[in-house]
C-alpha cells in the first residue's frame, strides 16, 4: 500500500479541523441508487464524480451514500438530492456530464435542475 | 449484462454487505498464462441455506421482501459462461459464502476489465463501516488493500471523510496502475 505515514500525516491534519465542526454541519445528502439496475445502467461514473466535484469545491457539508432498487430501473441511474429542509428531489438518467450542473446549481445555489428530474415534462 | 466486469464486482460485492458480513473480501486475479480472469468474493456474512444455494442462480430468486427479482448473480453468470468460463456459490449458514467466478481472458465476448480501482473505491466510500480485503494479481504482481490496516490508521475519523477518501482512491488507482502498466482492460 502507498505510504501510511502519508495518511497518517492527512489524519492529524483533518482531526483538529473535523473537531472544530458541530456534528449537525451536514445539510445536504446525495443518493446515488446502486443497485443491480444502477450498476448496469452507469450508477458508478456518476457517483465518482458526485464525489470528484464536491471535493473539488471543498464542499464540507454534503455527504454521498448509496440506496437499492426503488423499482423504476428504467429511469437508473437515479439520483436523490436533499438539501437542508427542502423537499428531495430525483433526478434521473444521470451521467457523470450532468453532474457538474446539479452541484451548481442545486447543492450550491439552491434551485434543482428541472430538467434532469423526474416529474420534467419537456 | 453489465458494461464492465468492474460492475460486477461492485454489484456482487454488495450482495455481501447485505448479507451482514463485517468482513468482504473480493480477489481478482489476471493470469495471461491461464488465459483467465478469476474473482472471488469471500465474505462472513448470515450464509445461505442448501435450497437458497440452489436457486439463487435463477432470476427470480431473492432474499429481498419487496420484490421478486435478483439479477445480480444470474447477470454475473451469464457474462461468466458465454466467455468459456464458469461460476460457483459456496455457503453455510452463520459462517458466509465464496463466490468464484472465471472468465476466458482473450475471449471475444469478455467485457472490458473497467475501473477496478473506482469499484473497489466506491464499495468504501459507500459502506465505510464494514470492512474490506481486496486484492489484485496480475501475472504474479500482486497488491493487497485492507481496510483494517486503514481505519486503525485514520480513527476516529471515518473511511469516507474526503481527505481520507481521497487517499484511498488515488491509492488504489496507482497501485492497480502500476501492476499492469495502464495496458490492461
Amino acid at each position: 500500500m502507498k505510504s501510511l505515514a502519508e495518511l497518517q500525516a492527512i489524519r492529524n491534519r483533518m482531526i483538529d479541523q473535523v473537531s472544530m465542526r458541530k456534528d449537525d454541519s451536514i445539510d445536504t445528502r446525495v443518493v446515488v441508487g446502486m443497485a443491480t439496475c444502477g450498476i448496469a445502467a452507469g450508477a458508478r461514473p456518476v457517483m465518482l464524480e458526485f464525489v470528484e466535484e464536491i471535493k473539488r469545491r471543498g464542499l464540507e457539508n454534503v455527504t454521498v451514500s448509496q440506496t437499492g432498487c426503488i423499482g423504476m430501473c428504467r429511469l437508473e441511474p437515479m439520483v436523490e438530492i436533499t438539501v437542508k429542509d427542502q423537499e428531495k428531489v430525483t433526478y434521473i438518467h444521470m451521467s457523470p456530464e450532468k453532474v457538474a450542473r446539479v452541484v451548481a446549481e442545486h447543492i450550491v445555489n439552491g434551485r434543482p435542475v428541472e430538467e434532469y428530474t423526474i416529474g420534467y415534462q419537456g | 449484462m453489465m458494461r464492465e466486469l468492474a460492475d460486477n464486482i461492485m454489484d456482487i460485492a454488495q450482495n455481501s454487505i447485505s448479507a451482514g458480513a463485517s468482513l468482504t473480501e473480493v480477489h481478482v486475479t489476471v493470469s495471461h498464462e491461464e488465459d483467465r480472469i478469476t474473482f472471488v468474493f469471500r465474505d462472513n456474512g448470515c450464509g445461505m441455506s442448501e435450497e437458497m444455494v440452489r436457486s439463487v442462480m435463477e432470476p427470480f430468486t431473492t432474499s429481498r421482501k419487496t420484490r421478486k427479482v435478483g439479477l445480480g448473480l444470474p447477470l454475473l453468470r451469464q457474462t461468466a459462461e458465454m466467455t468459456g468460463g464458469s461460476i460457483s456459490v459456496e455457503s453455510t449458514v452463520g459462517v458466509g459464502t465464496v463466490v468464484t467466478a472465471a472468465f476466458g481472458l482473450t475471449h471475444i465476448d469478455r467485457p472490458p476489465m473497467g475501473d477496478v480501482a473506482g469499484a473497489f473505491f466506491s464499495l468504501v466510500m459507500m459502506n465505510p463501516d464494514t470492512d474490506f480485503l481486496f486484492t489484485f494479481d496480475y501475472d504474479g504482481k500482486d497488491f493487497t488493500f485492507d481496510t483494517r490496516i486503514i481505519r486503525e490508521t485514520v480513527a476516529p475519523l471515518p473511511l469516507n471523510q474526503m481527505e481520507i477518501a481521497s487517499w484511498i482512491k488515488d491509492c488504489l488507482s496507482t497501485e492497480i496502475n502500476e501492476l499492469h502498466g495502464g495496458n490492461f482492460s
